[in-house]
This record gives structure tokens, C-alpha cells and sequence, in this order.
């Protein structure tokens, strides 16, 4: 059974009452002073099916549910220089169940992850001047869940043009990842215990520009490295033999994505975003992604937004349906994440700004809601629906 | 759909529009100011970006997450 996050709801109430307490401030404007500019709320129902379940080698119910939850404050100051330091303190919560997890031993109820929770706190700092256009920052994160554990460390720069029309921007991150090694049941003798290692090492470089009063584009390369126990020790494998094992994969990868992104602002009404994704791994897998939205403004302050995304990549070299893999390979895999398939994700987008408040509350100024329909060419459906709430001082 | 070609006709589109470019003052800049014409992801889009991960090989290059977390499920 899913459980209510109660401390994200605890966590979000508190802002709100906060909010809604009027205080009038007499003392003399300090405009050094920390202040909170914005706290946002996004939560989401996800839930998916199929029958090609990794932990079972291939076949099997994908069938999970997912109640995503985050909430992160805002909060900026100025130091002597009037350079703009704002801080970013996020709190996220999933609380899902899993029906593939709950077959690593199908015989019990204790299985790794079958319902679990996971916990991904955020601190961010960025420091902007703007007389020069420089802007430096530093994100530390973590990932917390039962068998799993994953801490990030990032640093960022970006350099804006005189005229502000154009930006570069680097960012380089590491997430060491510690994995509990968790085998199916019927597989554990004999095999090591305890825990694995995997790391990531992440740059991205970016560069947005103006091109004119209505439009903008952003090109992104995302170069990543990977390296450890990149497979998963609960995945299981069948030979064409019909004897099985665990998931095999090589002990690093390297991707290498590229983006580009532009938006355009057509009559006075449409707003078109695009995104077109080239991806390539050294495991042999290569992607394409298309995406598309059109933000239609009713008013000035209501929009509706139709999207559609549209995704194709090649599988890993490694990968095999179930029962067919060969035993004399070194490595193996039966995970339809990794195989050959189309996907298209449509839905629909809407925006609500007041500027006087929604539901008589002054400070909550916005909220998006968002569903989309996912279906993926190997079976596997999923539904997602997503509201963002944003509260400004 | 040959990608090749899409790919080309990216590339050929971006070019030609950079070098297009004229400088815009600030004052000129409602349309680009919008909230909706923000380049990177949107937070209502913060769950769908991840699944997506979990759910496909690729990730990165779209502004949002590549790293972290296990995504095993």
C-alpha cells in the first residue's frame, strides 16, 4: 500500500500558514536581508503497465504506481558587492509500489522495493553578478531509498553577452551512487554480498540565444561517463538453454547527448516549443527524440497547452528477449528499457496565473496542471498526472 | 524518417538562424520574457523527465536530470 508522505504535507502546510500570516514589517529595509521569493509544490500520480519485467527476465507484470512529491523554497539576499545570491532548499518524496520488485522472492512479502519510499533532498546556491554577467553556483543532492543509495555534487558557471542576448554555460556534476546487492531468490548462493559502487560523471555545456523579439534556441551537450555495477543484481537472465542467471553489463558506459531546444512566440496568443535529442552510447544504443508543445493563452492569464513527444532508439548490444540469450557472451541482458522500441507520450497542459491569488490565498499566484498518455511499442502503457503550485512573496 | 537528414536540417536551421540574429534590447524583450517561453524544463514536467529515464536508454540533452538515483522499478 502506497503511503501518504505525510512529512512532504506536514512540510507544505507549514509554508502555507506561514504565508498566510500577515506581519507588518516597521523596521528599516535592509536590502542585504534573506528573503524568501518563491516556494513551489509539484506532485504527481504515475502508473504503468506491461509484460516484459526485467526482474523476471523478460516477461512479467511492469505494473507500478508512483506518487511523486517535491516541494523547495527559494530564497535570495544581496552581499556588499550586490551581487544576487539566491538558495534553493528542495525536499522529494516517492512513494511507489512495484509489482516486478515484489517477485526478487515471490515467496514472501519482504522483497526489496516491492513498496517502498525514496527520499531526494536538494541544496543549490547560485551567485549572479550582473554587471558583468557572470554567474557561479554549487548543487549538493542525495537519493535515499531501501537498497539504494546515491549522493551528487555539482558546480556551475554561465557567462551572459553585454546585451544579454546571448549565454554559455558549463556544468559538471558527480553522483556516487552505492547499490545493495539484492539477488533473486533462487540465485544468492554463492554470490557476494553487501554493497557495489556506481559513479557518474556529468558535464553539460549549453548556449542559449536571442535570435529575435520572439525567438530563442538553446543547444545542449550533456558528455556523461559511467562507471561500476552498472547492471542490476535482481534482473534476471534465461539462456536459450533455458538455465538462468543474473543481468551482465560492462563496468562503464559513455553517452553522449545532444539537444536542440527553441521556443517561438507566434501572433500574440500561440507559444511553440520544440525539442529535437540525438543520443548515442558506447553500448551501441542510438536515440532520437522529437517533442513538441504549443501553449495557446485563452487570456493573459490562461493557457492551454497540447503536447507531443515522439522517441526511437536502437537496443544495447547486450540485449536478448527472454530465453534466448546466448550463455557464451559476456554480457546479458533481458531489460526492455535497453531494447529496440518507439514510444510517443501525448497529453494536455493547463496554466492558471493570478495575480490576485487562487482560492482567495494572495500568495499562491500559479498553478499547472499536466496529464500525459504514455505507450511504449513494446506494450508497456503509462499514465501521468502532474500540478505544480507556486506560492510568491 | 531518415534522421540523417534531420539531423542535417537542424544543424542547417540553427545556423542559419544564429546567424540571423539581430541584438534585442531589453525593453523589446515581452515575447521572450514570457514565463512560457523558458528554455529549460518546466517543474510540472520534472516527473515525466523522470520516468522517461527510467523508462528509455537515452538521457541528458534536454535540459533536465542525467544522474542519480536508481530508477530500478
Amino acid at each position: 500500500m502506497i503511503r501518504i508522505p505525510i512529512i512532504i504535507i506536514a512540510f507544505y502546510l507549514s509554508i502555507v500558514s506561514a504565508f498566510s500570516q500577515a506581519t507588518s514589517d516597521s523596521t528599516t529595509y535592509i536590502p542585504r536581508k534573506l528573503k524568501i521569493d518563491e516556494v513551489n509544490f509539484v506532485g504527481s500520480y504515475y502508473q504503468q503497465d506491461g509484460n516484459n519485467a526485467a526482474v523476471t527476465g523478460g516477461i512479467g507484470s511492469e505494473k507500478l504506481h508512483d506518487i511523486p512529491t517535491t516541494i523547495d523554497i527559494r530564497m535570495s539576499s544581496r552581499d556588499r558587492k550586490s551581487r544576487l545570491h539566491s538558495y534553493t532548499i528542495e525536499l522529494g518524496m516517492d512513494s511507489y509500489t512495484s509489482a516486478s520488485s515484489d517477485n526478487i522472492d515471490p515467496s514472501t512479502i519482504s522483497s526489496a522495493s516491492s513498496s517502498d519510499q525514496r527520499y531526494y533532498p536538494t541544496f543549490n546556491w547560485q551567485m549572479a553578478n550582473e554587471k558583468t554577467g557572470n554567474a557561479i553556483g554549487a548543487t549538493l543532492s542525495g537519493s535515499f531509498e531501501y537498497d539504494y543509495y546515491s549522493v551528487g555534487i555539482g558546480v556551475n558557471g554561465s557567462k551572459n553577452s553585454k546585451d544579454n542576448n546571448r549565454q554559455i554555460g558549463l556544468r559538471l556534476q558527480t553522483f556516487q551512487d552505492q547499490l545493495t546487492l539484492i539477488y533473486p531468490i533462487e540465485l544468492r548462493s554463492g554470490r557476494p554480498t553487501g554493497m557495489a559502487s556506481r559513479n557518474t560523471y556529468a558535464t553539460s555545456i549549453t548556449l542559449s540565444q536571442v535570435i529575435n523579439r520572439r525567438f530563442q534556441m538553446m543547444i545542449m551537450i550533456d558528455p556523461t561517463y559511467q562507471q561500476g555495477f552498472l547492471s542490476l543484481p535482481f534482473n534476471r537472465v534465461y539462456f536459450n538453454d533455458n538455465t538462468e542467471t543474473i543481468e551482465s553489463l560492462p563496468g562503464s558506459r559513455f553517452k553522449i547527448p545532444i539537444g536542440i531546444r527553441g521556443t517561438y512566440f507566434l501572433g500574440d496568443r500561440l507559444i511553440v516549443r520544440a525539442l529535437y535529442r540525438y543520443y548515442w552510447d558506447d553500448w551501441d544504443l542510438k536515440a532520437h527524440t522529437i517533442d513538441l508543445e504549443t501553449a495557446v493563452k485563452i487570456t493573459p492569464f490562461i493557457s492551454v497547452t497540447p503536447f507531443y513527444r515522439y522517441y526511437t532508439q536502437s537496443a544495447v548490444k547486450y540485449f536478448a528477449p527472454y530465453a534466448s540469450q546466448d550463455k557464451s557472451a559476456a554480457f546479458y541482458t533481458s531489460d526492455y528499457d535497453l531494447s529496440k522500441f518507439e514510444s510517443h507520450f501525448a497529453g494536455l497542459g493547463l496554466r492558471i496565473v493570478a495575480p490576485d491569488g487562487i482560492f482567495g490565498l494572495s500568495r499562491w499566484n500559479m498553478v499547472e496542471i499536466r496529464y500525459g498518455h504514455y505507450e511504449r511499442q513494446t506494450g508497456l502503457v503509462s499514465d501521468i498526472i502532474s500540478i505544480h503550485c507556486r506560492f510568491k512573496q | 524518417m531518415k534522421f540523417r537528414t534531420l539531423k542535417m536540417f537542424s544543424a542547417l536551421f540553427f545556423i542559419v538562424m544564429a546567424s540571423g540574429c539581430k541584438s534585442v534590447k531589453e525593453y523589446q524583450k515581452v515575447y521572450i520574457n514570457d514565463a512560457e517561453m523558458e528554455l529549460s524544463i518546466r517543474k510540472v514536467q520534472q516527473t515525466e523527465n523522470s520516468f522517461q529515464i527510467y523508462r528509455e536508454g537515452a538521457s541528458g540533452g534536454n535540459g533536465g536530470k542525467s544522474g542519480g538515483g536508481c530508477g530500478c522499478n
